[in-house]
């Protein structure tokens, strides 16, 4: 493979943020193919188009997912790229690694693959990108074999579930995320890796309501942690934010001069319940208020605490934009014990009843939030068994048009119309 | 040894999953999981995690393309191994994070750090702009609309200063998407950068028998804009689709489907900024990203028309915003009217809402402020 010209890349090697394009060409020295890379980019960037070609059905044997097929639809001028497949290799929880395993991942792929990848993909594989239909299987039997790693999902299959950071380094965390995320992910390798689902289908963890996997923008399972009895206070800290001796948020916002800190301002005022004042020096809560927004806790750290009986929400069936529009999921269960002490027992019947239900009415490419809409939350609750409480909706519906049952209603559907003209003349 | 093309069942090993986080966690993880109080960002991307052992975990969050080499890989492999016992993390947002146990051994890191130029930037922490999270782009992808990595390149040399600081009125989080699919999932970002299409697409009459089931072309539409038709290969008469082009929204779900439809466009495709989307329940719930400028140009290498209006929306918010309150938020209580004056962003119909819906985001209210849009 030939060095490639790349006048328009070049200009993206300045600047301050660290440049891909520099990145590639130093390892284009050792890989050639990934001048290939950059010279198709190149032409992207002239003409300002793609030249990937749409699909292919590549993989490996036994599985449905965990390889995206690619090919350039200009192999001619860029043989290097010709077959340009991505392979996603599932991610451990919380995305932890030792060097010596990312190396030996990276000895795997500059073996069989372009040389480039990204850590990660959106939904949290690790992504390796680029390689050809022939290096698939031998890199899949090392990857197995003298790795012990295996690929994520792709297709209309359980995507690779993902977890924030949890208890591992944050304090809010009210469930092991890490813990469940891994243990599911292994439950459910054959939904991982044998598409039979209506459409792709995601669960993410997320330890607390500040959501940092963002689980209740995009998964169609999402598991929030949440706690239901009352924040924990050391009064002593709240008197040294009070004091403006400890940082407020924890020092996010100390690059600017914002005044001194403010308890009122800052903490009581914006609690969108009202739900706390001062007593003297003391900070009281009303806990039977506060509906857990995080943002007390946020800004001071070391006074407040999530309560000691914790567990999480499970809210249905978020989705970005394609077709019907975004979906934010909606909560159904609010609170739910998440405990290895049974396996997970709870939230593993509650996964299988959304899916045997949805597997069976779902559309095709029809996510199970769309299912949800279509049918309406209602039906969704019955199928689900879960009695429907005022915490499901946002307000009350504004329009009459309920969908009375038969048996519902008195005396049912069922009358002669000759009974009433008898009646009433026409 | 190794994979046998002649018995490709042998010896086969599969559905082992991820291997276990705990292998991974550096000791002072190890010790302390469920066990930390409390944190504190020293200094800009550097986060002090404190346990109730008394332990302390510095992390150090260093920005990354995410688009990244082998070699590159290795290279924090090494920082990893000189500083951290070999042990790192990556965040959701594509940071890296290298995490020693106490004080003395974070001036250290940052010097190696340092050492490599402007390779490693140390931020992304409290509030400030932290890493893109983006899409393929036009290094990989098939149906994208725009580029990803050089777009994300170019508004994150305009926004470093913001990277390595904590001086906004909160976090600030960027999203990209090359289509709208959304594989980046942009919806409830602070920023959305949007690659969309405006052509509707070409129907390829030759490939179409062969590579497209029709039901399923004419079946993905969600108005319906795509229709049976015939069309004449080569004088023979083929069953093939029509596209309404009047119902069209471009949203390329059609090509998805059908290969044979294709809809990507040098003048067509470009970019469309959404702000004021967040994710967390802090203080309000959960909000989406609306749609404030349609249409900006694939301007390659660099996106000037992209960077200089999210450049100019960051510092309208940082200049007007309350301490916590997010782009979205900030925007709701000016009004969406002070929103676009403020950022001097013209309003046009492009950002009223015509899909389905769309009455709930209508004004059904006689409160409103006179801006300079009432002429």
């Amino acid at each position: 493979m030939a060095k490639r010209e790349t006048p328009l890349l070049d200009q993206l090697e300045s600047g301050p943020w660290p440049s891909f394009v520099t990145d590639i060409k130093r390892q284009a020295e050792t890989k050639p193919e990934c001048w290939d890379i950059l010279g198709i980019l190149e032409l992207s960037y002239k003409e300002r188009i793609t030249h990937w070609k749409h699909g292919g059905i590549v993989g490996v044997f036994g599985y449905g997912g965990g390889i995206v097929g690619r090919y350039a639809d200009v192999p001619e001028l860029f043989p290097g790229v010709e077959h340009f497949h991505t392979v996603r290799v599932a991610q451990p929880a919380s995305k932890y690694y030792t060097s010596a395993n990312l190396r030996q991942l990276m000895a795997l792929w500059e073996k069989y693959g372009s040389g480039m990848t990204n850590f990660h993909g959106s939904t949290g594989d690790i992504i390796l990108l680029g390689t050809r239909t022939e290096n698939l299987e031998p890199f899949f039997w090392d990857l197995t074999h003298d790795m012990g790693q295996d690929l994520g999902g792709s297709g209309s299959n359980l995507r690779t579930p993902a977890n924030c950071i949890g208890e591992s380094r944050c304090e809010w965390s009210c469930y092991d995320t890490e813990d469940v995320c891994h243990s599911l992910t292994l439950h459910y390798q054959d939904e991982i890796h044998r598409p039979a689902f209506p459409y792709k289908f995601k669960f993410k963890f997320s330890g607390c309501p500040n959501d940092c996997v963002a689980s209740i923008a995009r998964s169609d399972i999402s598991v929030i942690g949440t706690w239901r009895d009352a924040i924990r206070i050391d009064q002593a800290a709240v008197k040294e934010y009070v004091a403006g001796n400890y940082p407020a948020n924890g020092g996010a916002h100390s690059g600017r001069n914002w005044g001194k800190f403010d308890i009122n301002k800052e903490v009581i005022d914006l609690c969108p319940t009202e739900c706390m004042w001062m007593e003297g020096a003391e900070l009281k809560i009303d806990e039977k208020e506060c509906t857990r927004c995080m943002h007390c806790i946020n800004v001071m750290p070391r006074a407040l605490r999530p309560g000691l009986d914790k567990g999480a929400s499970i809210c249905v069936g978020a989705k970005a934009p394609i077709l019907d529009g975004a979906q934010f999921a909606t909560l159904i269960v609010p609170f739910i014990k998440v405990s290895k002490d049974n396996d997970f027992e709870e939230l593993i019947e509650f996964i299988e009843k959304v899916w045997d239900w949805w597997m069976e009415v779902g559309k095709n490419r029809e996510r199970v939030g769309e299912t949800m809409q279509r049918v309406g939350l209602p039906t969704f609750l019955s199928v689900m068994g879960i009695e429907p409480i005022p915490q499901h909706v946002k307000e009350p519906r504004s329009n009459p048009y309920i969908f009375w049952r038969e048996e519902e209603v008195e005396g049912g559907f069922a009358r002669d119309i000759d009974e009433f003209r008898a009646k009433h003349k026409a | 040894m190794g994979y046998n093309p002649q018995k490709p069942m042998e010896g086969r090993i599969s559905d082992l999953g991820p291997p276990h986080y705990e292998k991974f966690f550096p000791p002072v993880i190890k010790a302390n999981k469920g066990k930390w109080l409390w944190h504190e960002i020293t200094q800009p991307g550097v986060l002090m995690h404190k346990s109730e052992t008394g332990d302390e975990v510095y992390s150090i969050r260093v920005g990354s393309p995410r688009l990244v080499s082998v070699e590159y890989i290795r290279e924090v492999c090494d920082i990893a191994d000189k500083h951290c016992d070999g042990f790192l993390r990556f965040t959701t947002r594509n940071n890296i994070e290298f995490m020693v146990d106490s004080r003395a051994k974070v001036q250290p890191l940052l010097d190696t750090l340092a050492s490599y130029g402007n390779k490693y930037p140390v931020g992304g922490t409290g509030a400030g702009v932290t890493n893109i999270v983006h899409t393929q782009g036009w290094v990989h992808c098939h149906t994208p609309a725009t580029d990803a990595s050089g777009v994300v390149k170019a508004v994150m040399d305009e926004l470093f200063d913001y990277f390595t600081s904590m001086t906004l009125p909160a976090q600030v989080r960027i999203a990209l998407a090359c289509c709208l699919n959304m594989c980046g999932a942009v919806h409830a970002s602070d920023i959305a950068i949007l690659g969309i299409h405006r052509k509707p697409p070409m129907i390829d009459n030759k490939r179409i028998s062969g590579v497209c089931e029709l039901p399923l072309a004419i079946a993905s539409c969600p108005l319906g804009a795509v229709k049976p038709a015939k069309a004449i290969v080569d004088g023979v008469e083929i069953k093939s689709v029509k596209v309404t082009v009047e119902r069209c929204m471009f949203c390329g779900n059609c090509y998805t489907m059908c290969p044979a439809m294709p809809l990507a466009d040098p003048e067509g495709d470009g970019i469309a900024i959404l702000v004021g989307g967040k994710v967390s329940n802090r203080i309000s719930a959960p909000k989406f990203s609306k749609l404030v400028i349609p249409f900006l140009p694939n301007t390659t290498p660099r996106w000037p028309e992209t960077v200089a209006a999210v450049k100019k929306i960051l510092v309208a918010y940082a200049a007007d915003a309350r301490k916590y309150e997010r782009i979205g938020e900030w925007a709701e209580r000016i009004g969406w009217e002070k929103f676009f004056e403020k950022c001097d962003i013209p309003f046009t119909e492009k950002s009223i809402d015509d899909y389905r819906l769309a009455y709930d985001t209508w004004r059904t209210t006689t409160q409103f402020k006179f801006t300079s849009h009432i002429k």
